[in-house]
């Protein structure tokens, strides 16, 4: 390796942790509170399927349920998901109705590290549902160098 | 050329409700990582992902940098009635995919 | 008298048991495992849903690669094996193998670029290239579900000794073999993921690491770079060496293209 890209790669080791550009659960807690205002998210009706060790942290499987009967009078407005660590707090926002019969998205997220993970349900009566869970990212070995 | 896979009921009962599920290739590239060279690879994601049926929204999402490449949705859908899901897929650098799929309900 | 009798009982216990052994692939008391098995329940599903798993975007991208024509002879794999690729079920079994129009081993990938350079008049892809996967994807998935199934080719021998020797050897900063790693101490645990025993059940697989699709190539570099060893460039036949060695090695474990893995 040429000397001068292995001293940047170690400068820039050390200056990443501190960089302006990395989510933390304060970052997490402002995102939320874009979303809700200032409601406080009632715990409970949700539920966040996903592994609590993955093997690797680009593609971690993710599900998120609320009960519900998704009718016209009491159905699932909004699912956000957020995220103590990764450079920025959200992950996605959906937006669901009536039309969906179930409230439940499934798609697969990046975790730079272990982490906790939130998610936010809006009900059309106007409250606020939540959820967390707790993600360890177990480092794969053998891994590639920059090409 | 996009790539699409998409799986979704042919028929269902009214009243059924459906899963669809789609994947996309795309690199979902973040937009903080280095490239080769030290500098950072521009961002390049989908941004929205949107599912009509018979032209009426049913579901949404905003995806950010935390998506996984070659992204994955599954969602559910309400069979109604007969007609077309159309699928679409928008995002950096004009990226535009669309697919359609045709639900028979009876 | 009794004392002959034991020995000769242990000796008898030692062949069956050896016995048993050898036809370990034949029978239920096979003790190989696919890293499949050593996969997370979310990764299994995530493999095992065809529309879920991220590998069969590639797969879909090599059937629709199959249908178009290419090279100088505008001819389609289509046009010679069948639009819909059934001559093509078990041929991934059998790769590495040695060709009619070549004198070395070659890759499922090497041999889609001999019918590149042979039939098609076209440029054979370079290593890595996303077509070249996908056709390979598309081909090795026509096989899924059938065993590893190396051909008997006297001419394979030097070239499988080679990879074994390779296996075998220390090498790298760490100064470590595949075999400490894939054959000593495999299930155990680096860097908190099980060490696999390194069959090369479904590639070209899906590597989430890569984010992408990728060959057994690609991965055996990954391993040489984690051992901090030189790596050969992609195209070197040391790698068709070791292939041909570790296709040996899983006989008889089943196919699973396009695989999974972290």
């Amino acid at each position: 390796m040429d000397r001068r890209l292995f001293l940047a790669g170690t400068a820039a080791i050390v200056v990443l942790p501190l960089g302006p550009a990395a989510a933390t659960p304060d970052a997490m807690a402002e995102a939320i509170k874009k979303v809700i205002g200032e409601a406080t998210p009632i715990e409970g009706r949700m539920k966040l399927d996903v592994p609590p060790l993955v093997e690797n942290g680009s593609t971690v499987p993710l599900t998120v349920s609320v009960e519900s009967p998704m009718t016209e009078a009491d159905h699932v407005k909004a699912i956000h998901v957020f995220n103590e660590k990764n450079p920025q707090p959200n992950v996605f926002s959906a937006r669901l109705g009536p039309r969906n019969g179930k409230a439940m998205v499934g798609t697969r997220i990046k975790l730079g590290d272990s982490q906790r993970i939130v998610a936010i349900a809006e009900t059309s009566d106007g409250k606020f549902w939540s959820v967390g869970a707790d993600v360890i990212v177990t480092l794969a070995a053998c891994l590639e160098e920059s090409p | 050329m996009s790539n699409i896979l998409v799986n979704a009921p042919k028929t269902a009962k009214r009243g059924d409700v459906v899963e669809i599920k789609a994947l996309i290739m795309h690199p979902m590239e973040t937009g903080f990582r280095p490239g080769p060279n030290g500098r950072i690879i521009p961002r390049n994601i989908i941004e929205r992902f949107t599912a009509t049926w018979n032209g009426a929204e049913i579901f949404a999402m905003d995806m950010s940098p935390a998506i996984a490449a070659n992204p994955f949705v599954s969602f559910f859908a309400q069979a109604n009635e007969s007609g077309t899901v159309v699928l679409r897929w928008t995002g950096d650098e004009g990226f535009a995919a669309e697919h359609r799929v045709d639900i028979t309900v009876a | 008298m009794r004392r002959r009798l034991l020995v000769v009982g242990l000796g008898l216990v030692f062949v069956a048991t050896y016995a048993a052994a050898q036809v370990g692939s034949q029978s239920g008391a096979d003790k190989r495992r696919s890293g499949y098995r050593d996969m997370g329940e979310a990764l299994q599903k995530m493999q095992d849903d065809d529309t879920a798993n991220p590998g069969m975007l590639f797969v879909q991208l090599g059937s629709q690669l199959w249908a178009k024509p290419a090279g100088v002879a505008n001819k389609s794999c289509a046009d010679c094996h069948g639009a819909d690729a059934a001559s093509m079920k078990g041929v991934a079994t059998r790769y590495p193998a040695i060709p009619a129009g070549s004198d070395r081993p070659l890759d499922l990938e090497g041999r889609i670029n001999l019918c590149r350079t042979q039939h098609q008049s076209a440029d054979p892809l370079p290593p890595e290239n996303l077509d070249l996967l996908a056709l390979a994807a598309f081909v090795a998935h026509q096989s899924r579900g059938l065993p590893i199934a190396p051909p008997a080719d006297p001419r394979l021998e030097a070239f499988r000794q080679q990879g074994e020797e390779i296996y075998r050897r220390r090498q790298g900063q760490l100064n470590l073999s595949c075999a400490i790693c894939h054959d000593d101490n495999a299930g155990k645990k680096l860097a908190g993921i099980v060490i696999p025993e390194a069959h090369p059940t479904g590639y070209p697989i899906y590597r989430l690491e890569w984010q992408a699709l990728g060959s057994l190539k690609r991965r055996l570099r990954n391993c040489m770079v984690g051992i901090r060893a030189e790596a050969w460039p992609l195209d070197a036949p040391e790698y068709t060496a070791l292939e041909l060695y570790l296709m040996e090695r899983a006989k008889g474990l089943k196919l699973e293209t396009p695989a999974v893995r972290p």
